[in-house]
């Protein structure tokens, strides 16, 4: 059914769809819109047999989910920013444990400084802690990963993140097509565990492993994900012969097929990104786009393929490996494996600075001139950042950074363009 | 005389009594030769380990009550490790361990899982230490109290981070030696804070059932872990148990130790049932502080102070006022008792 809403509560009816089992809900900025939503439903008696648990942290939100999905029940959860790193430990115990449980992060930055709005920084954070990680470009896409998330989560028996970027997609309203709940029951089949703490055959999990197997069991998680890279688009097309729309997949590409210049990036950025490569086509540029929407398991070969005929690729990036640059383009670099095509590195959009078409049709410009830094930060104010590093080199009390920073910008607004 | 008789136990200074002598429906559980042997031998815990002891009745209490559907919440710690190096589980019982902080929020996800899926004949019991109780996973704890979650939680409180190496813990006694605590200079030991009482704590939720029990009196656990079981809603427990290891005691003395810690007034035995106290265990013989403290070397600086070159009688007197405080407090002494010990 065509709906016009906001990003979060199409999740939260997506999710319902599901017929999640258990929910543990813990408010969190961008996300809280989604359990929120959730919780109308349970309480309402629209969304039935299911237990909604308002959870006092979300270290607790991710044990309860584990404690439930051990039990065979479906389990939700939805988290942010600080909240996937409060719950990290037990993040990696989910996958670890090899639990099928699904939950949105609502893509935010990490404090200090404390910041409510997008990047990706709180999923890169864990993009090693075995979850599948999947981004989703739209609501749309939002809507339709969900219920892919859990089929391709209780296949695999492994744990799926989907990521929506915080409030340029979770506090969006847009036109949102939502299934009907005969079509989601008809593409995903009640959740059959494959491990289950019954007491009528009582078994141990979570049992002390030693260097005899560890390695062994880690590698099975990675094995899970390489077996994620043929089930994601088995998925995805099972998904479009079902609902008739392209949604999810590894990677999705745009105007590709000529390009010199390919630009790669995961979540709602790329529709930014798509606006420029279309006005700079119209100038004859052969520049194309790829929508990167499996993070982990990576589609290196998937990626590869796509980008072979490429002089260049630019990676915008929504988080910053503090030290060294980009994760994304650090990964993207194993995937070509070809040092002839040059990679540019843009670390754009942190803490919710806004990426747009301008800053980025100079950025794709310079490139193709080879005139961009390897590492290039968008739209960052040198002017500020070299005025702090003067004033600690002067100073020994130089007071707490952001405050300096921003009493230099003049105000919270002043950066806004 | 109507009604049954009342048990007479003849014995003076202890609680034992030979099963033989009582009906067998009251019969101790673990006296029963089908009993669930839910925390099975052959595990790798110390000798003389009072952990394993209590985990061991509790949890065949709880199967008992249960009629076999009990699911099982761990956290990381001694009775983890010890019982589990894969495939070598000791464990009789559908058992999932997940993290060290979480044991009681697992556990209410296991809950939820069995009410959803309609099996609400399965009961949960969460488990785990003083640490992975009172200092690390106190915050999951509190919020499993506070929603009142189907769980029976039992904290097996051995008073440090005995699976590290004897650590401090909140749980630790003022004075106690610990590898965090050491006994040098002038205040040798752990010091002497506000304390961190859990049960009260939990009582002050408000939630069904709290009880003490120590493995001094097998029988006393046996009964109140029955007596959780008989309730919905969030429980706790709160089980005194000796280490060895930790506690510089004989691995032949857990039982005496554990005997004296209540007997000295350190280890008060209540229960608890809405937030407001119901039953208690009176000392039987008190003794004084000194006694029980001598028989550990975590206190062995307390009387060969090598600073005061002899008993350090100020912070001996002020772990007597901690026990007269909670005899005080949890009437452990009636006009009867106080009369004998005066006498």
């Amino acid at each position: 059914m065509l709906k016009q809403c906001e990003g979060s509560v199409a999740i939260a009816e997506a999710v319902a769809l599901c017929r999640p089992e258990v929910i543990c809900a813990y408010p969190i900025t961008p996300q809280t819109h989604i359990v929120e939503g959730l919780g109308s439903l349970v309480k309402s008696g629209a969304l039935t047999n299911c237990e909604y648990i308002n959870v006092e942290s979300e270290f607790a939100a991710m044990s309860v989910a584990i404690g439930a999905s051990a039990c065979g029940a479906r389990s939700y959860t939805a988290t942010a920013s600080q909240g996937i790193l409060f719950m990290a430990e037990a993040v990696y115990n989910a996958s670890g444990l090899g639990l099928p449980i699904v939950m949105t992060v609502g893509n935010r930055a990490i404090g200090a400084p404390i910041n409510i709005w997008n990047d990706h920084t709180d999923s890169m954070a864990l993009r090693d802690a075995g979850w599948i990680q999947i981004f989703a470009e739209t609501n749309q896409e939002a809507v339709d990963l969900h219920i892919q998330a859990f089929k391709l989560a209780e296949a695999l028996s492994m744990p799926v993140m989907v990521c929506v970027d915080g409030f340029i997609l979770t506090h969006a309203y847009e036109r949102v097509d939502v299934p009907s709940q005969a079509d989601v029951d008809a593409y995903l089949p009640p959740y059959e565990p494959r491990q289950v703490i019954d007491p009528d055959e009582p078994v141990t999990i979570g049992a002390m492993v030693g260097p005899e197997a560890y390695m062994e069991v880690r590698y099975l998680a990675h094995a899970k994900q390489m077996q994620a890279l043929e089930l994601i688009p088995e998925l995805a097309a099972e998904f479009k012969a079902k609902f008739q729309r392209d949604s999810g997949g590894l990677i999705r590409t745009y105007r590709t097929e000529d390009a010199e210049t390919i630009v790669v990036a995961l979540g709602s950025v790329n529709g930014t990104i798509k606006d420029v490569v279309d006005a700079m086509r119209a100038d004859g540029v052969r520049i194309g786009a790829v929508s990167l929407i499996s993070f982990r398991p990576f589609p290196s070969q998937a990626l590869h393929d796509a980008l072979a005929h490429a002089k260049r690729v630019i990676t915008i990036e929504k988080s910053l490996s503090v030290g060294i640059g980009g994760n994304v383009s650090h990964n993207l670099r194993m995937a070509i494996q070809n040092p002839q095509v040059r990679m540019y590195t843009v670390i754009a959009g942190l803490g919710g600075r806004a990426v747009t078409r301008v800053s980025l049709d100079r950025v794709f410009r310079e490139a193709m001139d080879d005139r961009l830094e390897p590492l290039h930060f968008l739209d960052l104010n040198h002017e500020i950042v070299d005025r702090q590093l003067e004033r600690e080199r002067l100073v020994r009390r130089s007071g707490p950074v952001a405050e300096s920073v921003l009493r230099d910008v003049g105000g919270v607004t002043a950066g806004i363009k | 005389m109507s009604g049954p008789q009342r048990v007479k136990f003849y014995q003076t200074g202890t609680f034992t009594v030979g099963n033989r002598l009582l009906d067998i429906s009251v019969r101790s559980i673990q006296s029963d030769a089908d009993r669930h042997n839910s925390l099975n031998s052959g595990h790798r815990a110390c000798q003389g380990c009072g952990e394993a002891l209590g985990a061991r009745y509790a949890l065949d209490a709880a199967m008992h009550a249960a009629r076999g559907q009990l699911v099982v919440a761990n956290a990381t710690g001694c009775l983890e490790v010890f019982s589990t190096p894969y495939p070598e589980s000791s464990w009789r019982v559908a058992w999932l361990h997940s993290l060290f902080a979480n044991a009681s929020s697992v556990a209410t996800g296991m809950a939820a899982a069995m009410k959803v899926k309609g099996r609400t004949d399965v009961r949960v019991v969460a488990q785990g230490g003083d640490g992975g109780t009172v200092d690390i996973g106190f915050g999951c704890l509190s919020g499993m109290f506070e929603r009142n979650d189907d769980v029976l939680y039992i904290c097996y409180d051995n008073e440090a981070y005995m699976n590290t190496g004897v650590q401090r813990s909140s749980a630790t006694p003022p004075a106690a030696r610990t590898a965090t605590t050491p006994a040098v200079g002038p205040e040798p030991g752990n010091v002497f804070g506000q304390g961190k009482n859990v049960p009260l704590i939990a009582m002050a939720h408000g939630i069904p059932y709290v009880a003490t029990a120590s493995v001094a009196d097998l029988r006393d656990l046996e009964y109140k872990v029955a007596r959780a079981m008989e309730f919905r809603g969030a429980r706790y427990m709160h089980v005194h148990v000796p280490c060895p290891l930790g506690w510089g005691t004989p691995t032949s003395d857990t039982i005496k130790v554990a005997r004296m810690a209540v007997e000295c007034g350190l280890f008060p035995i209540v229960e608890a049932e809405y937030g407001e106290i119901i039953g208690r265990r009176e000392l039987r013989q008190r003794i004084p502080v000194d006694d029980y403290l001598r028989t550990q070397s975590r206190f062995a600086h307390l009387f060969s102070s090598r600073h005061l070159g002899g008993r350090d009688e100020a912070r001996i007197a002020q772990m007597q006022a901690i026990a007269d405080r909670n005899i005080a407090r949890f009437g452990l002494m009636s006009a009867r008792t106080a009369e004998k010990v005066n006498a």
